[in-house]
């Protein structure tokens, strides 16, 4: 089941020590920071915000996940039990603040949330991680399973078919932050989401880290030099449990509202998604792919009602064509930039992408107009396509879009072996043997 | 009595459903190593087709034409994608179905829309076939049950007595050697994916109008099909063959009994709770419980014994 895969190669030169050194070290970080403190300026938007808010869970759910499957690769169908069950933790600690019966500020919410989904990491992982492979993803299923129709019968902690709701703004203030609008959540959200990056990160660096690398490449290997694999994917699925709990604990915060739907298999696959869009082989790979992911979603269902279906034709074509992910993509990039070269590859690519574009553009025509005779609103005949309103029960529209999407594919299918070629050309060594 | 008798005919009825699609997927396994996610969207594909052909040309022409389409579809899919995706190792053959799964059941959603549809019994079949007391046994089931066990014998005669049988065995223990031998392995690989996906095509054509037809009847069946499977042993027939009837009797037995873990409690001189937040938990009757036995069941057998019942292999 194991496959190698690429990690981050320490970066070789000499580092300036002091304050500098610091600066130069964690450059990356710091610019993070104060992109993220500045951005609630500059998209004042209350959608900005919800989806910036919505991508910063994300982000933390997807790296946990690839706790397990990047750094440990344990592939896991039911990464959204601790998520869920860190959710509910979080949200029925919110309930008994309200009531009184508890004190807890809410910005420490999430903490709860870490908490629960560490207890049920750490209960189900006893057994689930005795083995790696098919079997784990196998007992990851089933776990899932179990969680999601025992919902049905455990009314009052999942709450049934409503789910569990919260109120925020019940709970005592820390430092006068009551956490009613949308923007002080964004700060908690983004606090939190930084803490748990820079903490995740600062785990695939530890010695254990390594280990579950390790174990993860090659497991007989890591027992004869004297790691336990078992306790090694152990310490894994704890870690990546108690992060998904922290970002359900981040979700009730926000939504206020926990329903089965979030521990359900669906959730698992999504996060799976995410996780491999953006590029299980690269610690930054799941946040570029939470980011896109959530993006993709919040923006494509506001359009169309088959946002989901141009999903999975996503998601397939990046495990056909791009294994690597978005963030492989990016990394594959770093020879031609060394070389300084980036710029021969702006030409090839913008034709290449262009040609893609024109070819999507006509398959996304056809099938909203096929979505649209299908289950589209009765009594109408037009279509609001591409800025341009279209009769769909007409012939032209039809031969319009099948014309598009093969002319954009067949000049595709020409202009890809272009870009090929120039980005060989442009990432070749600098010096020829 | 009464009960248990159509308790059983009916878990054997959907004990014979099950093996029809474990016994493609455990085959699929056999070859590649790799759990195939798509197969229960095969299956939920194979009813819809059959539906579609049953409004215009009648239920029996879909019988016979639906799984051929999606054995074709199925075959598609190993040729031009899974063959593809195999050089990225097994963890990408993973994904790729699991993203095939995903995009079937919204391709489902996109061709047929979200409301289920009413696919019924042919007119030929819907009368009660016997009455015991005062329960009917409908003569549909008594057809999938002569469908399922054809299949099976079917099967089992291929695969143990045929030369293409004796090829495809080979082809799943000793691929080189059967390469060696002259054989195309990768076409008996893609013929297997092929015949596995008709099979659960056929599975969903005889199982829809009985079960519903409805975007959402790949995943229901979908889970309980791989407990089936990994229970049995992952890649073993025999083992499939028997998990199969095992899961359909527990779970239609357990639909059926109404004893609770209160009433457990009580008997054993106890007094349970009323309230908190796991009072939930002594009302729930056997009946209550039964959708979550065979995960349960799952997850134990995979820590006692990860090899399945019959199996002989982890991964």
């Amino acid at each position: 089941m194991s496959t190698p895969l690429p990690t981050a190669s320490p970066r070789l030169g000499i580092r300036e020590a002091g304050l500098a050194g610091w600066v130069q070290r964690h450059g990356m970080w710091l610019a993070a920071a104060v992109v993220l403190v500045a951005l609630p300026q500059i998209l004042k938007s209350p959608v900005a915000i919800s989806v910036m808010n919505q991508m910063g869970i994300a982000v933390v759910f997807a790296l946990s996940y690839n706790m397990l499957l990047g750094q440990g690769g344990m592939l896991s169908f039911g990464h959204a039990v601790y998520f869920g069950l860190g959710g509910f933790v979080a949200i029925h600690a919110l309930n008994l603040v309200a009531q009184g019966s508890l004190y807890l500020p809410v910005a420490l919410l999430p903490v709860v949330g870490a908490l629960g989904g560490l207890f049920f990491a750490a209960l189900f992982g006893s057994f689930s991680t005795i083995r790696a492979g098919t079997v784990f993803a196998m007992i990851s299923l089933g776990i899932g399973e179990l969680i999601h129709s025992s919902s049905l019968i455990l009314v009052k902690f999942f709450g049934g078919e409503e789910g569990i709701t919260g109120n925020r703004t019940k709970a005592p203030p820390l430092f006068s932050l009551s956490f009613t609008t949308d923007a002080q959540v964004y700060y908690l959200i983004v606090f939190w989401a930084f803490v748990a990056t820079a903490l995740m990160y600062a785990f695939s660096r530890t010695p254990m880290g390594r280990i579950a690398n390790a174990v993860r490449d090659n497991p007989e290997r890591a027992e004869f030099v004297g790691y336990s694999q078992r306790w090694a994917r152990y310490v894994s699925f704890c870690a990546a449990g108690l992060f998904a709990g922290l970002a359900g604990g981040l979700f009730a915060v926000n939504y206020e509202i926990l329903t089965v739907e979030n521990v359900s298999l669906t959730a698992s696959g999504s996060v799976l998604l995410m996780a491999y869009i953006g590029g299980i082989g690269f610690f930054f790979g799941p946040i570029l792919g939470a980011i896109v992911f959530t993006f993709l979603q919040s923006m494509l269902s506001d359009f169309t009602g088959i946002w989901l279906l141009y999903l999975g034709i996503l998601f397939l074509a990046t495990v056909m064509f791009a294994p690597a992910g978005l963030a492989g993509i990016l990394v594959m990039h770093r020879p031609a930039w060394r070389a300084r070269r980036l710029h021969r590859l702006v030409a090839p690519y913008v034709l290449a992408a262009g040609c893609a574009l024109v070819a999507a553009v006509g398959v996304v025509g056809l099938l909203e107009m096929v979505q649209f005779v299908v289950s589209g609103p009765a009594g109408r005949v037009t279509k609001r396509l591409f800025w341009i309103t279209v009769p769909v029960y007409t012939v032209w529209p039809w031969v319009v879009f099948a014309t598009v999407a093969l002319a954009g594919a067949w000049a595709l299918w020409r202009a890809a072996p272009i870009a090929a070629a120039a980005f060989n050309d442009a990432s070749r060594p600098a010096t020829r043997p | 009595m009464e009960l248990a008798l159509f308790s059983i005919l009916n878990g054997v009825v959907y004990g014979m459903l099950l093996f029809m699609l474990s016994s493609g997927l455990t085959l699929i396994f056999g070859m590649m190593g790799v759990l195939n996610f798509a197969h229960a969207g095969f299956y939920m594909l194979g009813a819809y087709l059959a539906y579609t052909l049953s409004v215009h040309l009648g239920f029996w022409t879909g019988l016979l034409v639906a799984p051929p389409l999606v054995g074709l579809l199925g075959a598609l899919v190993e040729r031009h994608g899974l063959r593809r995706v195999h050089r990225f190792g097994h963890v990408a053959e993973l994904i790729f179905t699991f993203g095939v799964a995903i995009l079937i059941e919204e391709l489902v959603q996109f061709i047929w829309g979200r409301p289920a549809k009413s696919y019924t019994v042919p007119a030929l079949l819907d009368f009660p076939l016997f009455r015991v007391f005062q329960t009917t046994f409908p003569a549909y089931k008594a057809f999938m049950l002569l469908i399922s066990v054809g299949i099976f014998v079917f099967l089992f005669y291929v695969l143990a007595r045929t030369r293409a049988g004796l090829i495809i065995q080979a082809s799943l223990t000793h691929p080189g050697m059967v390469a060696m031998l002259g054989h195309n392995v990768p076409r008996v690989f893609m013929v297997v994916f092929g015949i596995g996906s008709a099979l659960a095509a056929l599975a969903g054509v005889i199982a829809g109008p009985v079960l519903g037809t409805f975007p959402g009847m790949a995943q229901v069946l979908g889970s309980i099909v791989f407990v089936v499977v990994v229970i049995g042993g992952l890649g073993s027939l025999t083992g499939a063959f028997f998990a199969s009837l095992l899961i359909g009797i527990v779970q239609t037995f357990a639909v059926a009994l109404d004893y609770s873990l209160g009433d457990l409690a009580g008997g054993l001189g106890l007094t349970v709770g009323r309230t908190g937040l796991l009072s939930d938990l002594w009302p729930i009757t056997i009946a209550r419980v039964a959708p979550i036995l065979p995960y349960l069941l799952l997850i134990l057998i995979l820590i006692a014994r990860p090899t399945g019942l019959f199996g002989t292999r982890e991964t």
